[in-house]
């Protein structure tokens, strides 16, 4: 299946190559071993390290992050030589993301080497909470020169030439934290209060956690003009909260609070009002600054893709800003079409459910939650994103799980992998032997005792 | 916790699902909206990346080429030759859209026209690259340049129009101020950008008007040969008489003089035969000849000619020439010498001419002489069609002689050597202060007058380098007849 990916995403290269420079070179073949022997590489980890692990994840993400590359390149073809009005020019960024994937392989690598079995994440729970908490806030605290406002969000922090957006591991961070503290206080949790509408409510201290996650998310929203991860982040713990507790009422107190928020920021922040007006109709305010400009633009190269694409190479992303991060799935769907497109939804579809498959069958309850919460994470973040793109829920900016260009995202999402992996590889091995039981006297020799009769 | 595990499950498929089912609006059923919104320049570029057809003359000279490029448009439209043949080619601009033949012929040139079905159909299954097919005009090559040097030489602001009578193909179509297409067609969005300033700019005579089908002027005396027809159709010969007074009172006026040029009676005696009416021009004698025939014989009789026909395409779209509301008779004098609210333009007088040199048949003015596909194969041919017969043959030979007569009578260099040429003038006043303002300069003719194979109309705007003393005859009839020279020396 790796085989194929890396075929798949060489053919894609060379039709890119074919389209845009109407000439092969030999660069091409570099390419395309490069990025096999990479995914070798890792294959060759994940039977070294985790044997068990579900044999079609890896693939998945292969394809992913390979046809992501293949995007990026293509990007940088159609910008090549594009020179912004504040007179820099387009800097091409496929090497670097390359070299990404090679670091999110050596990472995912090492997770797997070092982490042989997924319950010690549990163990430091509290720490990972402390710090997950800490790397989501910084960057809105912190001063204009180390944590500089992009495109209106103040996500980043910048080290020297590195950039780096510290949620994306905040994400994971914070997820392995509420899938320990849950886990701890599970109990806790499912102690039933008073009975409303037919639901068990929770009884009002323990809403605690829950009122922290909101409040963090509101903060995120307020800090770093960030409503995708806020979103996600909230949708994470809800989740985790409504697998941990089987309480329905969690989800619909948690979408209820959330809901409450989302109209108050909407009410307060002229850059919610934005996205929102600029979903309800992107073509009333093309020329607006920091209007509809992008999501049109997304729809119109969508359309033109229609069913069959454009080709690839044979779109035209310039015309999309942002398109080689949050709006990468609006290229694929021009130049694939709806068929690519589609098959693309598929497959995030086949990886997040293969990892859910292994917290399903996963036989402790820190895996479980853990994984859910991972898969989870993993399709709403992708539901958020082009549900944004498509104009089915306003555009909150966001990245592309593996498409998308950007170091953290594609690191942190590598981690996450390697941890759904060894959840899965924890599920799918083979019981240990049981213990030989103590040799039985025979039938005979038993003293006869008193059965309790079958129910 | 298995159970809401899987119910999570359910939700991530139900997210995937509500996603596919919103790409399926947006890519497949409500795509169109998406793809032909104004805003989407995506089709756009798509065409003008593909290899366009090219336009060429009638001996095949490429007048507008492709050059494949590097960059992403891929292929650059060329104008060979380019002031010469914009008024036809038109111009193609990612920025700026079409004109001209590139907007007529736009479907043929992309590509994208039905004749071309069949070729897009192999170049889907072999992979190939749609390419556009090729358009051949009427155009010819030598008088379509004789007509342009003429009349830039002294820097009019004009145009002419040549057409062969018998089939209505379009010989030459010049208009000046004319401009390079090659500028609006570049690749480079600032050359582009400051060539269209250039060109629309205040004061630098509106070089993208193609004046021969875009041009409304009022035809002056030229007009006397559409009156002269009503006349001989309603029964009139050359030798009925009519006033030659130098100057007249307009009917239903007390003080409307309404005289001949510089008020000169137009013979000796009480009156003038058409003919020499038709050869001295005299406008007594035609206000009183429009009068008797009535507005609405003249009407028909303009229409016959193709005025008020508003579907007329060549194919590129011609302005409606028309006689205006003519209200009273005193209207109906000043219509009769092409002056109140008669309107033309060069292509309908060049019209005229080529219908009375064809015996009173109108034959459909056409500038696509073939349409081939882009291996050189004609995909189809304009046969020639009539329109209208706008004379009888007798009738129009009588007019012919007159027209002959007009010619000898006409002054001005260049008359051309044992050619015989039937032509009017016409010096057309215009504007509010018609003393003030110079008067265009009009000249339309055929030739050779007995079997004609050329028809021209020339108009020179405010006088050329004449000024107010400008006539059709000093100013529009040596250019008129360099062009007509031009063709027929060659045969």
């Amino acid at each position: 299946m790796l085989a194929f990916a890396a075929g798949l995403v060489t053919l894609a290269l060379i039709l890119v190559e074919l389209n845009q420079e109407r000439s092969l070179s030999l660069r091409i073949i570099y390419l395309g071993l490069a990025y096999l022997g990479l995914f070798a590489c890792a294959h060759l980890a994940v039977r070294r390290w985790a044997p068990y692990a579900d044999p079609a994840i890896l693939p998945c993400v292969a394809l992913l992050n390979g046809l992501g590359l293949v995007v990026i390149h293509r990007i940088d073809l159609a910008m090549e030589g594009t020179v912004f009005p504040d007179g820099s020019t387009w800097d091409p960024v496929a090497f670097k993301q390359v070299i990404w994937t090679a670091i999110g392989l050596l990472l995912f690598a090492a997770t797997l080497k070092f982490l042989p079995d997924h319950r010690t994440l549990a163990r430091f729970g509290y720490t990972f909470g402390l710090a997950g908490l800490v790397a989501l806030m910084l960057p809105g605290v912190l001063p204009g020169f180390i944590a500089p406002e992009i495109n209106g969000a103040k996500i980043w922090l910048r080290v020297g030439p590195l950039s780096i957006q510290p949620g994306e591991f905040a994400k994971i961070l914070l997820m392995v934290f509420f899938a320990a503290f849950l886990v701890s206080k599970r109990d806790l949790f499912t102690t039933a209060g008073r009975r409303f509408l037919g639901m068990d409510l929770p009884r009002a201290r323990d809403l605690g956690p829950l009122f922290a996650a909101w409040g963090v998310a509101v903060a995120v929203m307020v800090l770093q003009k960030d409503l995708g991860s806020s979103l996600l982040f909230f949708g994470i713990v809800l989740v985790l909260l409504y697998v941990a507790t089987e309480r329905a009422a969690w989800v619909v107190l948690g979408v209820g609070l959330f809901s409450g928020g989302a109209v108050i920021a909407w009410k307060l922040f002229t850059h919610v009002q934005q996205r929102v007006a600029n979903w309800q109709d992107p073509i009333a305010r093309y020329d607006v600054l920091g209007g509809g400009y992008q999501i049109s633009q997304s729809l119109f190269g969508l359309a033109t893709g229609g069913i069959g694409g454009a080709g690839l190479g044979a779109g035209r992303p310039e015309m999309i800003p942002e398109a080689n991060t949050d709006f990468i799935t609006a290229v694929i769907g021009e130049e694939l079409g709806f068929v690519g497109f589609g098959a693309l939804l598929l497959i995030y579809m086949v990886f997040a459910l293969r990892g859910l498959r292994g917290a399903i069958s996963v036989r402790d309850s820190f895996g479980k939650l853990l994984g859910g919460g991972l898969a989870f994470a993993v399709c709403f973040q992708v539901f958020i994103v082009v549900g944004g793109v498509t104009k089915l829920i306003p555009m909150t900016g966001i990245t592309a799980p593996f498409l998308s260009y950007g170091g953290s995202s594609l690191l942190a999402n590598y981690i996450l992998v390697a941890l759904l992996l060894r959840i899965s590889a924890a599920a799918r091995a083979p019981q240990r032997a049981p213990k030989p039981k103590p040799q039985q006297p025979a039938i005979a020799d038993q003293h006869t005792v008193m059965v309790e009769r079958p129910k | 916790m298995n159970t809401p595990l899987r119910r999570v499950g359910m939700a991530m498929m139900v997210m995937i699902v509500l996603l596919l089912g919103n790409a399926t609006w947006v890519q497949v059923i409500n795509a169109d909206e998406w793809r032909k919104n104004p805003y989407n320049k995506r089709v756009l570029l798509d065409e003008y990346a593909r290899k366009r057809g090219l336009i060429t003359v009638a001996d095949g000279t490429v007048i507008a080429d492709v050059k494949e490029t590097t960059d992403r448009l891929r292929y650059l439209r060329t104008y060979n030759n380019g002031p010469v043949y914009a008024p036809v080619t038109g111009y193609l601009s990612v920025t700026y859209g079409t004109s001209g033949m590139e907007r007529a012929e736009n479907d043929l040139l992309n590509g994208s026209d039905d004749r071309l079905f069949a070729r897009r159909v192999s170049a889907l299954i072999t992979g190939r690259d749609p390419v556009g097919g090729n358009v051949q005009l009427t155009l010819d090559s030598k008088v379509q340049q004789v007509a342009y040097d003429q009349l830039t030489a002294k820097g009019f602001t004009g145009s002419v129009v040549a057409i062969k009578p018998s089939t209505g193909e379009i010989l030459a179509m010049v208009s000046t101020p004319s401009y390079d297409p090659n500028r609006l067609a570049s690749h480079d969005g600032n050359e582009q950008q400051a060539a269209w300033k250039e060109l629309t700019a205040k004061g630098n005579g509106n070089p993208l008007i193609n004046r021969a089908t875009q041009g409304l002027y009022p035809p002056g005396s030229t007009y006397k040969v559409v009156v002269a027809a009503a006349a001989l159709a309603d029964g009139k010969g050359k030798d009925t008489q009519y006033t030659a007074a130098g100057t007249i009172n307009l009917p239903g006026t007390s003080n409307a003089p309404f005289p001949n040029f510089n008020g000169q009676p137009c013979g000796p005696g009480q009156t003038v035969s058409m003919e020499t009416a038709l050869a001295k021009s005299c406008n007594t004698a035609f206000g009183e000849m429009a009068a008797q025939v009535g507005k609405s014989k003249l009407t028909a009789q303009s229409n016959k000619f193709g005025f008020n026909d508003s579907d007329l395409k060549v194919p590129l779209s011609v302005e409606t020439s028309t006689l205006g509301a003519i209200q009273d008779e005193a209207a109906l004098y000043q219509s009769g010498i092409g002056q109140r609210d008669v309107r033309v333009t060069p292509l309908q007088n060049a019209m005229i001419a080529a219908t009375i040199a064809n015996g009173g048949k109108r034959m459909q003015p056409y500038l696509v002489s073939k349409v081939l596909g882009p291996d050189l194969k004609p995909i189809d041919e304009t046969d020639p069609d009539e329109l209208d017969t706008a004379m009888t043959t007798a009738n129009a030979g009588v007019l012919r002689d007159m027209m002959i007569q007009s010619e000898i009578n006409t002054g001005g260099e260049g008359r051309l050597a044992n050619i015989q040429v039937a032509s009017k003038t016409g010096t057309a006043e215009h504007g509010e202060n018609v003393s003030q303002n110079k008067p265009h300069a009009w000249y339309i003719a055929f030739a050779p007058a007995q079997k004609p194979e050329i028809a021209i109309a020339v108009i020179v705007e405010d006088g050329g380098d004449r000024g107010l003393g400008a006539t059709g005859g000093k100013v529009a009839a040596p250019i008129g007849r360099a062009v007509m020279n031009a063709y027929l020396a060659g045969r």
